[in-house]
């Protein structure tokens, strides 16, 4: 705890003696300066964690440490901290987010121990480029959500809501689709780099509610030809998407996509071009 | 109150609401009044929304679709990431689905009241007629609400109310209701009627000939800073709880657009309204970098106690029901543990004063599941709150459903905010607010599951309504990067960026972002004092002459630097905590989230004091040096009575 200002101890706190002993690390990250310069790893050692420390404080204290050393800090994405945002994620001893399923941002030291080396990179796929050390760009997926991830009902348009009753066993199913955060760790995770599982996710949580049946055939082709044009690779059933999903998206839902893929094919519809 | 800490100027009023017609015909007869825009003109009329939350992704998707031009700004990589989408447990509407005597009236009146008789019948009315809206549109965007078996909308009751009005998705409300308006945003962006920038943070307001004309902004990726040019503007940017550094807020939430808007001329109404919010996880170490909530909706079945005795340190599970102090249902049996967040809070608090806390440093009390586990089987609480127990033990490491939760106090939310009229038009015209940027709804305390239900209200049906009188006057002369109000604020903002990157001391500011912080949650935060403000402000000041003296940026500003970020905010923080405290000081009175220890019942309870203080305070910006002079809108109460407030 080398890093955090004397000055500023929360008062909250409880006795910090008390507090179980702190864990040294060492820390190989992968530093590059942009999206087209050479990266490497860089090996940091850090001392006294607290393994109730997330992950992503265990970042802040190191940054805190090189910005005193006059060190540039490593970059990473990150916001809301409590596992829903999806900005967050990077590949930890390389496993998208680390050893539990779950966020980065959730992850806590208490999954290391102590004398633990560790190594941090960044999301790998052509589709999503380096912007700076860990953060990369992955508004890939946003335009596979403009291809068709929506459903078009522009405002003061819509009819009352209980105009149409839908079963719960539908309603919950395609709730646990729509959780999908798009943070892309099951891009990361897999060894085609496939968007699969993210875009099936989409497909899934409105083809199952009779509010998204009009579209349901258009939207199968376009975010499909999207996701191809965006350079993802192909799906071959691996997996490892659904397994290192922090909201456990099933693979279920990639057969949901396929199945509903052939139907509208069948049925004609094309990707616009 | 000592003249120099702010001064007094000239009343401000509302003029935009129809106060000659009922209460309930007042928004349709504003929407009938105003002016329209032919859908031919607007396209050649420009809007640029800050912020893509349930207020601005909502506000940008529905001003896309009338057909205006919209330029789009967030600073995140994805409109789906704003903090909205962190919301846990619903949004109310006045629907009425469970027949149990809920209307749009029962929905004002329970806003106003929850709000501490501190915010705008004509405003709250309106977002309660709206709430109806809000809930079809969103159903029809595939939003995936918990239903019934039956097919039909489910509902649960929230705090401050009686009646089951509030609609959820799972604890995961947020997200639902924000994927919804960000699809619609997406679907629009394809469509070229928004114009997309990610990862771009506005810096400044460009103000031309006294109307808001565009932004200054940098693109964090590349550090380039530019200017936008539109015929207004909208912000929303969200709330500022990130002043006290640790909140429920997401990291990168901040107050830097309202802040430097609130510079150019925008009044700041209310900043010391602030919502602790009573179910967090306690705080356990000082590297600690956010609070996580645990919906309020837990209280639905949780129930909070502490032991009766101080120090007693037993397992939870062996403390005997005898020995237990439910203090919330002891204290107000008919809502018990369902009181409003202000409320609950103190009381926590108040137990942790008298030494009953439990948990690390007594900073924490039990919200205990035992009882409703054996009422509805371990299987039920799961469906209704799988997610926040695993939540809950992913952070802490401990089993939920075996042992009783500890919760703590933490910033949530903000009240206050710039100060709009009825149109959410600000002072400066061309300049709107929306979400919880403006101070609008909430008076000075807001329920649970309004916050979602203000920004999509503001962002799908007010705004795009109300702006429409403002663009009818558009489009306005051309503005571009040449023109000297722009020169001089992208100006103005290259040289603070340069000025935070030269100091070269020997802080970050984390550390002096940690250090107001601080200040603000023991001097500012559940309960305030004269004294304690005075003594605030005054450190305020010194740790303000300290972060421009003292304070460590590495890098330039050409390139990704999430330091450089930091430290700009930092900057605005400091500041607008300096003006909260002024504002705490000088409302002598308790009102919902504004707790002054020399303003309480026998009972100990918030006291208000009507006859000085049934006012919003609108701050006007002043140079440095000079004090902020103080506008007052008076509120008056027509159709609700003034009462002080009783959950007993």
């Amino acid at each position: 705890m080398t890093a955090t200002h004397e000055g500023a101890m929360r008062s909250s706190v409880g006795n910090p003696a008390a507090e179980k002993r702190g864990m040294n690390l060492t820390l190989r990250i992968w530093r590059q300066q942009g999206p087209t310069t050479k990266g490497k790893m860089v090996t940091y050692k850090i001392t006294d964690i607290s393994p109730d420390m997330s992950f992503l404080e265990m970042l802040d204290v190191l940054n805190e440490q090189l910005i005193m050393q006059g060190d540039d800090p490593v970059a990473f994405d990150h916001d809301c901290r409590e596992g829903i945002c999806g900005m967050c994620g990077v590949m930890i001893n390389g496993q998208a987010h680390g050893p539990q399923q779950t966020t980065t941002c959730q992850l806590h030291m208490r999954s290391f121990a102590d004398g633990d080396t560790i190594d941090i990179e960044p999301w790998r796929a052509t589709a999503f480029p380096i912007i700076k050390d860990l953060a990369v760009d992955r508004r890939a997926f946003d335009r596979i959500i403009q291809a068709g991830g929506y459903i078009s009902v522009p405002t003061g348009t819509a009819p009352e809501a209980h105009a149409t009753p839908v079963p719960k066993a539908d309603s919950d199913a395609a709730f646990d689709a729509a959780t999908c955060i798009g943070c892309g760790a099951c891009v990361a995770a897999c060894p085609n780099a496939s968007s699969m599982l993210f875009t099936a996710a989409k497909v899934t949580h409105l083809g199952l509610l009779p509010q998204g049946q009009p579209e349901r055939n258009d939207r199968v082709v376009n975010m499909v030809a999207q996701q191809d044009r965006e350079g993802f690779g192909g799906c071959t059933n691996i997996g490892e998407c659904s397994a290192s999903c922090p909201k456990g998206i099933s693979m279920e839902t990639i057969s949901r996509l396929n199945h509903d893929l052939l139907g509208a094919l069948r049925a004609g519809a094309r990707p616009k071009s | 109150m000592p003249l120099e800490l702010f001064t007094v100027g000239e009343p401000i009023a509302d003029t935009k609401a129809p106060t000659d017609v009922p209460i309930g015909e007042r928004w349709s007869e504003r929407k009938f009044r105003g002016r329209l825009v032919n859908p031919a003109n607007r396209r050649k009329l420009t809007v640029i929304v800050v912020g893509t939350g349930l207020a601005g992704g909502s506000a940008a998707a529905t001003l896309g679709e009338a057909g205006y031009n919209v330029k789009s700004f967030w600073y995140q990589d994805s409109p789906r990431r704003a903090h909205s989408v962190a919301a846990q447990g619903g949004i109310n509407a006045a629907k009425n689905y469970r027949n149990d005597g809920d209307s749009v009236h029962r929905l004002f009146y329970d806003t106003v009241k929850g709000g501490d008789f501190r915010s705008r019948e004509n405003n709250v009315h309106r977002l309660a007629e709206v709430s109806v809206n809000i809930i079809d549109q969103c159903v029809a965007q595939g939003v995936p609400f918990a239903r019934e078996y039956g097919g039909l909308l489910d509902n649960r009751s929230f705090g401050g109310t009686q009646v089951s009005r509030t609609f959820y998705a799972r604890g995961q409300t947020g997200q639902q209701l924000l994927y919804g308006a960000y699809q619609a945003l997406e679907r629009q962006i394809a469509a070229s009627s928004v114009e997309q920038h990610a990862r771009t943070e506005m810096l400044d307001l460009i103000v031309v000939d006294g109307r808001a004309r565009g932004i200054v902004a940098r693109d964090l990726v590349s550090g380039e800073i530019s200017t936008h040019f539109a015929d207004a503007v909208v912000i929303a940017s969200g709330g500022y709880g990130n002043v006290f550094y640790l909140s429920t807020n997401a990291k990168g939430s901040n107050t830097t657009a309202i802040w430097r808007a609130h510079k150019r001329g925008a009044y700041f109404a209310n900043p010391c309204y602030t919502q602790i919010h009573p179910t967090c996880i306690p705080v356990k170490g000082d590297y600690q970098s956010k609070l996580t909530l645990m919906s309020e909706s837990l209280r639905n079945d949780g129930r909070v106690w502490v032991p009766k005795e101080r120090g007693d340190d037993r397992d939870p599970r062996d403390i005997p029901e005898s020995d237990r102090d439910y203090y919330l249902e002891r204290l107000y049996p008919s809502f018990g543990n369902l009181v409003p967040r202000d409320i609950a809070s103190r009381q926590a608090k108040n137990v942790c004063d008298e030494g009953r806390g439990v948990g690390p440093g007594g900073l924490g009390v039990y919200l205990d599941f035992a009882e409703a586990i054996e009422r509805l089987g371990r299987p039920a609480v799961e469906a209704k709150y799988g997610n926040l127990f695993d939540m809950y033990a992913q952070i802490t490491g401990e089993d939920p459903y075996a042992v009783p939760m500890r919760i703590y106090p933490a910033v949530h939310y903000t009240m206050g905010g710039l100060w709009v009229d009825y149109d959410l038009q600000s002072t400066i015209p061309g300049m709107f607010v929306i979400g919880e940027a403006n101070f609008s709804d909430h008076g000075a305390n807001r329920l649970g599951a309004s916050a979602l239900m203000q920004g999509l209200a503001d962002g799908y049906f007010v705004l795009p309504s109300t702006i429409s009188s403002y663009l009818a006057d558009g489009p306005f002369e051309k503005v571009d990067e040449s023109h000297p109000a722009a020169v001089e604020a992208l100006t103005g903002v290259q040289e603070q960026v340069q000025k935070l990157l030269s100091i070269n001391g020997n802080r970050t500011p984390a550390s002096f972002h940690r250090e107001v912080g601080q200040l603000m949650w023991d001097l500012c935060g559940m309960e305030r004092t004269d004294e304690g403000l005075r003594k605030a402000i005054d450190r305020i000041q010194e740790i303000r002459q300290e972060f421009w003296s003292n304070l460590k940026v590495t890098g330039d500003w050409h390139s990704f630097n999430q330091t450089l970020e930091h430290a700009g905010r930092v900057a605005d923080f400091i500041e607008l905590a300096e003006l909260m405290c002024i504002d705490a000081l000088h409302r002598r009175e308790s009102c919902g989230g504004h707790f002054r220890a020399e303003s309480q019942t026998p009972e100990g309870e918030a006291l208000r004091d009507d006859e000085n203080f049934a006012y919003v305070a609108a701050w006007e910006w002043t140079p440095a040096g000079q004090p902020p002079v103080l506008h007052r809108e008076d509120l008056e109460y027509e159709y609700v009575h003034l009462a002080q407030r009783s959950y007993k």
